[in-house]
């Protein structure tokens, strides 16, 4: 393991990130924060939601600015620089093992997530803002849940950026991102999903579920939630798995 | 001290097509029916066992799909052999990539450039990825952009730039980390006769600094020019070995006369190998069985009632007269006559029976 090269990917990336800064902010912000407006003051103010909406919406929003920042920031480039422009190979040819590079890449897009849900979550409670009730009744779980699912974000968008093709981009977030998004329990909690058995079995499969439902818990415990153990080891077992995939993957485009 | 390069048996068998040939750049396309159909083999590389000496330019010579690309590529670690060895120095690519990777500086044949960077950004951040020290890679990457004549762009994003800027700038990144052995794969594809003699110049310089130098080229002119030892390898396996004027001697007589003719006969053929000066004498419908695509041509040829000699000579021009008075005697309609000096084109039209322009 070479530190200096591994150091050295990591300040490109940050580099890239702060002159895209702009970008980055409204690709990843905007619609989330149009959502909070939208669904948490204009629907609860005019009273077609009840006030605790607000409540239970906030957690969700801060899974999914956190999850589709990390899968964006690593999959996307990845998509192209292995295939289209091959601006990955500067990086393949550095004095480090292969693998190292896909952990770069995860190292970085985790960072990037986590300082998404460190922005939206003071965002987010600003336009909410009367009448949301977040707590921090225990950080130490928090900051676990955070973790968790920034690495989840990071290791899914090596795994996805590795394996789709730049012409499949369109599809992947028609077939991959969208149900994920709408299924995530990101608009509502789990235990809505109750009067759709079947369909509360399925979504258990979507990791986005766990990152709301653990937002939720750690957030706003008096809202319905899964228990955090069961979230925190799902997230686990999907943060393995994804890295697992993801550099297979990565490794088998990288050498031919 | 200077690197030497050495590969054993090295062979490589895609499963898939082969990717696009650029080296140090290779990425195997993600095949997602890859699965479903049966998978096509496809050699590339058959058995090329090579030496490059420390210090020496060394070029590989061949036609398109020959195996040049994916012989760099298994140098550079970006291609997994499927059976044989590659060293670089005395560390075996495949187990020791990090070490070799140190060693090496690889200019790709389709530009790689990292578009997210400036020119100057570039070469500073491979320098980094080197762990080469802050001030030293910012005087590099001074140094080699004001060599390459990039230094008014050097802040400026690489998505603009034309071809010849971006094939520099590949070059002085290449260098940045003061390589061993510094690997350039058609490194004048696409360039202008400025760039080209600029490139050459540096390459020779590079050289000069006790590096050693393994290029890939199918233009004849660049290698001769370039290179103090050659391989000329076709459908993945060596072909010829040597410097250039040793492969050229190598030419039964030196002279390529390509002769076309209306009819001819085995008389006419006969009567040709016994002119003077005459050392070989090969009719196309035997010289190019070898491949497919020379025995479309030749059923063409024949549909047409053309036939095609090839005679090597030690004389050139002073053969004509002769040549005309033969086919005149033996009933054949001279067509067409062509006659090339001593190249390394003939020999490559000599071992393989085709041009290395097909």
């Amino acid at each position: 393991m070479n530190w200096k090269t591994f150091g050295a990917m990591l300040a490109r990336d940050a580099h890239v990130a702060r002159r895209n800064a702009i970008q980055l902010f409204l690709q990843t912000f905007l619609q989330p924060l149009l959502f909070v407006f939208v669904f948490g003051r204009v629907m609860v103010g005019s009273g077609y939601m009840p006030a605790m909406y607000k409540s239970l919406l906030l957690p969700g929003i801060i899974a999914i600015s956190m999850v589709f920042t990390g899968i964006w920031a690593v999959a996307m480039p990845l998509i192209s620089e292995f295939q289209f422009t091959r601006e990955i190979e500067d990086r393949l040819l550095a004095p480090i093992g292969v693998r190292w590079i896909a952990i770069e890449k995860v190292i970085a897009g985790m960072l990037q997530a986590l300082v998404a849900g460190l922005i939206v979550i003071p965002m987010a409670w600003l336009v909410l803002r009367p009448g949301v009730d977040i707590s921090m009744h225990a950080p130490l779980t928090f900051v676990a849940v955070i973790v968790l699912v920034a690495t989840f974000s990071a290791c899914g968008g090596l795994a996805l950026g590795c394996s789709i093709n730049q012409q499949h981009i369109g599809l992947m977030f028609g077939m991959v991102i969208t149900p994920m998004i709408f299924f995530g329990c990101t608009y509502y909690p789990w235990s809505a999903l109750k009067t759709f058995p079947i369909l509360q079995k399925v979504v258990l499969i979507n990791p986005l579920v766990y990152a709301s439902e653990g937002m939720r818990a750690t957030l706003v415990p008096q809202s319905p939630h899964l228990s955090i153990i069961a979230v925190l080891v799902a997230l686990l077992f999907f943060d393995a798995l994804l890295l697992l995939v993801g550099l297979r993957q990565f490794e088998k485009k990288a050498v031919s | 001290m200077a690197v030497g390069v050495r590969t054993q048996d090295l062979r490589k068998v895609y499963q898939s097509s082969p990717p696009l040939g650029a080296a140090g750049g290779f990425i195997a396309r993600g095949d997602a029916k890859g699965g479903k159909q049966p998978k096509a083999e496809v050699p590339a590389l058959n058995g090329l066992s090579l030496e490059v000496f420390p210090g020496e330019i060394f070029g590989l010579l061949g036609p398109n799909g020959a195996g040049k690309s994916t012989t760099v590529g298994v140098l550079t670690t970006r291609v997994r052999p499927t059976s044989g060895q590659a060293w670089i120095g005395g560390h075996d690519v495949w187990k020791e990539q990090a070490q070799v990777k140190r060693l090496i500086g690889v200019v790709p044949q389709r530009p790689n450039l990292d578009f997210s960077l400036t020119a100057r950004e570039i070469l500073v951040f491979h320098a980094a990825y080197f762990g080469i020290a802050s001030k030293v890679r910012n005087d590099r990457a001074d140094a080699l952009l004001e060599k390459f004549k990039l230094t008014e762009r050097a802040h400026q994003m690489t998505r603009g730039f034309s071809g010849g800027m971006m094939q520099r700038l590949s070059i002085a990144r290449a260098m940045m980390h003061d390589p061993e052995v510094l690997f350039l794969d058609e490194p004048s594809a696409g360039l202008d006769p400025q760039t080209r003699i600029l490139l050459w110049e540096i390459i020779r310089e590079y050289h000069q600094a006790g590096k050693t130098v393994l290029l890939t080229t199918h233009n004849m002119e660049e290698a001769d020019a370039l290179c103090q030892r050659l391989a000329i390898i076709d459908h993945g396996h060596g072909i010829a070995l040597g410097t250039p004027a040793e492969l050229k001697a190598s030419i039964p007589g030196g002279y390529l006369l390509r002769l076309r003719f209306g009819n001819q006969s085995a008389d006419l053929l006969q009567r040709l190998q016994a002119l003077a000066g005459v050392r070989e004498v090969r009719s196309l419908d035997s010289a190019a069985k070898g491949t497919a695509e020379s025995s479309a041509q030749n059923a063409t040829k024949s549909e047409q009632n053309h036939a095609g000699v090839d005679v090597y000579a030690d004389r050139g021009g002073s053969l004509i007269p002769e040549i005309a008075n033969l086919a005149a005697q033996t009933g054949a309609e001279l067509s067409d006559v062509h006659i090339s000096e001593p190249s390394l084109e003939n020999l490559f039209l000599h071992h393989t029976g085709r041009s290395l322009r097909d």
